[in-house]
């Protein structure tokens, strides 16, 4: 379990790039998640066209594993289906979940393969979901107000909003 | 304590302390077996004691021994057992209050200093019937301990809270309170830390105690960064209640501290109903016990009390001066290292002047990057370093100072320079780390 793992170059190279980082319009909800424990905040925003996820716009603090997580989540479900999104999504968070035991699907993860090191350093773990955890929260505030987009919805989304991330 | 070039480069050898100086931790460190690990295959450098501190070994065996021989509940347990651990859970309170220079019965056990500060808002809150206009005085350097329980109150009784800002070199900003009449004839209670616990500021409680008496309030102190490391006389101190934890001064945690002036602690209502902390009880109403029993509602922390009793006892037989003296002279070390590792600033007083020894920095990469407090951490780790990132409970502090969040580093009379070297080496190959990633397109 060395830290070399963790910090995959893939990771750091999100962290700095940042794709998808700033605030934009339009955008049917906006949210803010953040880690308690640390700090790390984030302000996110979801424009949806239809049942698809046009744009995902934020402003974030936070640490390289949140910051990089959340440029990959961008890549990630910007131009497919809120469907296809939460799909990988739950890919994700089974791998980051597995403390390391895990076969991504790069398919699937493409770059968010390289958080299966993360996935060892439990108290990590949750940095790398403050992205997600968000989108899912906009995402699901996005279909409330968008009635075309909720007409497409997904039964996974009538369950309640979790307000914040997990602890 | 010895005068030094703050300005000298590269380790012990440029530093004029003579070795001899930092005498303590080779006398101490035998006695704290966790020392002696490894961890990510370094040897240990634990640096995190400004968030708890190592146990000595007679504390962990004084606890054992209790648990193991003499365990009953005390105050009501009338057998042999009971008497033993009435006794045991007592004198832990007799060795606390001898510590700080106060009368036994004025030493309140409670679950750790947030409990201790939350009574203290809650049975001032009621005593002093706190209402519109009426106004509480914290700071924005304040850990969340001693800022929720004062908004929470603020809250229920429609009183303001107000607080102190602090200047640019992380000091109590006392020429702007002074400008603003912060402290006023509508100040009720004044509850400051005695010592941060991110900038390792000093505040000058003693003068601050006087300005809330001049207008009638009352004056809390947190003095959980502060009793580990000085040595406490309540009675020369000016404040009416102490908050402190038993886990930061070597003992266990599951126990706080609320010192109160008897004369105040009389005067107060209970905080929690229960058992012990009553005089008689009827179904149309109860009396309650005298103080310290008063705040002291269930079964206590019985072991942790002993164990508490046992900590103070090493820290006197060490001696708080020569305690003091050490976190003076490795905190010193310890700046002057720090301001050496390039794109590392010290937040807080850059020297060790009415500063205690929590030091908390940024990071910044070569390439201008601010390197996160969880990655200082997790690189630091990897070389056995342990340093707490994160805002460390103390928000409004960072939101005052601009950044989101910071790496601390603290020193206990165990520490040693080396381990401080071994910091800085670990911050060097951190910024490594952490340049050279352009962050281009892929």
């Amino acid at each position: 379990m060395s830290v070399e793992s963790m910090y995959q170059e893939i990771i750091l190279d999100h962290y700095k790039a940042r794709h998808g980082s700033g605030l934009r319009d339009p955008y049917e909800a906006e949210v803010t998640h953040v880690n308690p424990s640390c700090g790390d905040e984030i302000l996110l925003r979801v424009h949806l066209d239809g049942d698809t996820v046009a744009d995902v716009s934020y402003d974030a603090v936070g640490c390289s594993i949140s910051q990089a997580a959340t440029s990959v989540m961008h890549d990630l479900v910007v131009g497919r289906t809120v469907e296809e999104g939460l799909s990988t999504m739950g890919a994700f968070q089974a791998m980051m979940h597995s403390q390391g035991n895990h076969e991504p699907d790069e398919d699937v993860l493409e770059d968010g393969v390289a958080f299966l090191g993360v996935a060892q350093f439990p108290a990590r773990v949750k940095c790398a979901l403050l992205g997600w955890s968000a989108w899912k929260d906009a995402v699901a505030q996005a279909l409330t107000t968008t009635p075309a987009a909720a007409a497409a919805d997904d039964t996974r989304m009538a369950e309640p909003v979790e307000a914040k991330e997990e602890k | 304590m010895p005068d030094f070039d703050p300005t000298a480069a590269d380790g012990l050898g440029a530093f004029e302390a003579p070795p001899a100086a930092f005498a303590l931790p080779g006398v101490v460190r035998g006695d704290f077996p966790v020392l002696g690990r490894h961890v990510n295959g370094h040897p240990l450098a634990y640096l995190d004691s400004a968030n708890t501190s190592q146990k000595p070994r007679s504390v962990v065996e004084e606890m054992s021994d209790h648990l193991l021989l003499h365990n009953a509940n005390v105050a009501r347990a009338m057998h042999t057992l009971g008497a033993e651990a009435s006794a045991a859970f007592e004198a832990g309170r007799a060795k606390v209050a001898a510590f700080i220079g106060a009368r036994t019965e004025e030493v309140v056990f409670t679950k750790n200093a947030s409990e201790a500060l939350n009574l203290a808002a809650h049975t001032l809150g009621d005593h002093l019937r706190l209402g519109p206009g009426d106004e509480v005085v914290v700071s924005v350097m304040e850990h969340h301990s001693n800022i929720v329980p004062w908004q929470l109150l603020c809250q229920r009784t429609g009183a303001t809270l107000r607080w102190f800002d602090i200047t640019d070199d992380g000091r109590l900003d006392l020429a702007a309170a002074e400008e603003d009449s912060l402290i006023s004839e509508r100040t009720k209670v004044v509850s400051l830390t005695w010592v941060s616990n991110v900038l390792g500021t000093v505040n000058p409680i003693p003068e601050l105690a006087a300005r809330a008496h001049a207008v009638g309030a009352v004056m809390v102190v947190d003095g959980s960064q502060a009793v580990p490391q000085m040595p406490v006389d309540v009675t020369t101190l000016g404040a009416d209640l102490l908050a402190f934890t038993s886990h930061k001064m070597l003992g266990p945690t599951g126990l706080g501290v609320l010192w109160g002036r008897y004369d105040l602690l009389e005067e107060l209502p209970p905080f929690l109903g229960g058992g012990e902390m009553i005089e008689v009880v009827r179904m149309e109403g109860s009396t309650f016990a005298r103080p310290p029993a008063r705040f002291e509602a269930g079964t206590p922390a019985i072991a942790e009390a002993v164990g508490l009793g046992a900590a103070v006892e090493y820290l006197t037989m060490v001696g708080m001066e020569r305690v003091a003296a050490h976190e003076q002279l490795i905190t010193a070390y310890a700046l002057q290292q720090l301001q050496q590792v390039e794109g590392l600033r010290v937040l807080g007083p850059t020297e060790a002047v009415d500063r205690g020894g929590a030091i908390s920095f940024t990071l910044t990469s070569d390439d201008g990057f601010d390197i996160h407090p969880h990655d200082v951490m997790q690189i630091l780790d990897s070389r056995g370093v342990a340093v707490r990132g994160g805002h460390h409970c103390a928000r409004p502090l960072h939101q005052r100072l601009g950044i989101q969040a910071s790496s601390r580093a603290s020193a206990y009379l165990y520490t040693t320079p080396d381990e401080v070297d071994r910091l800085v080496e670990a911050l060097d190959h951190t910024r490594t780390f952490f340049s050279g990633h352009s962050g281009g397109k892929r």
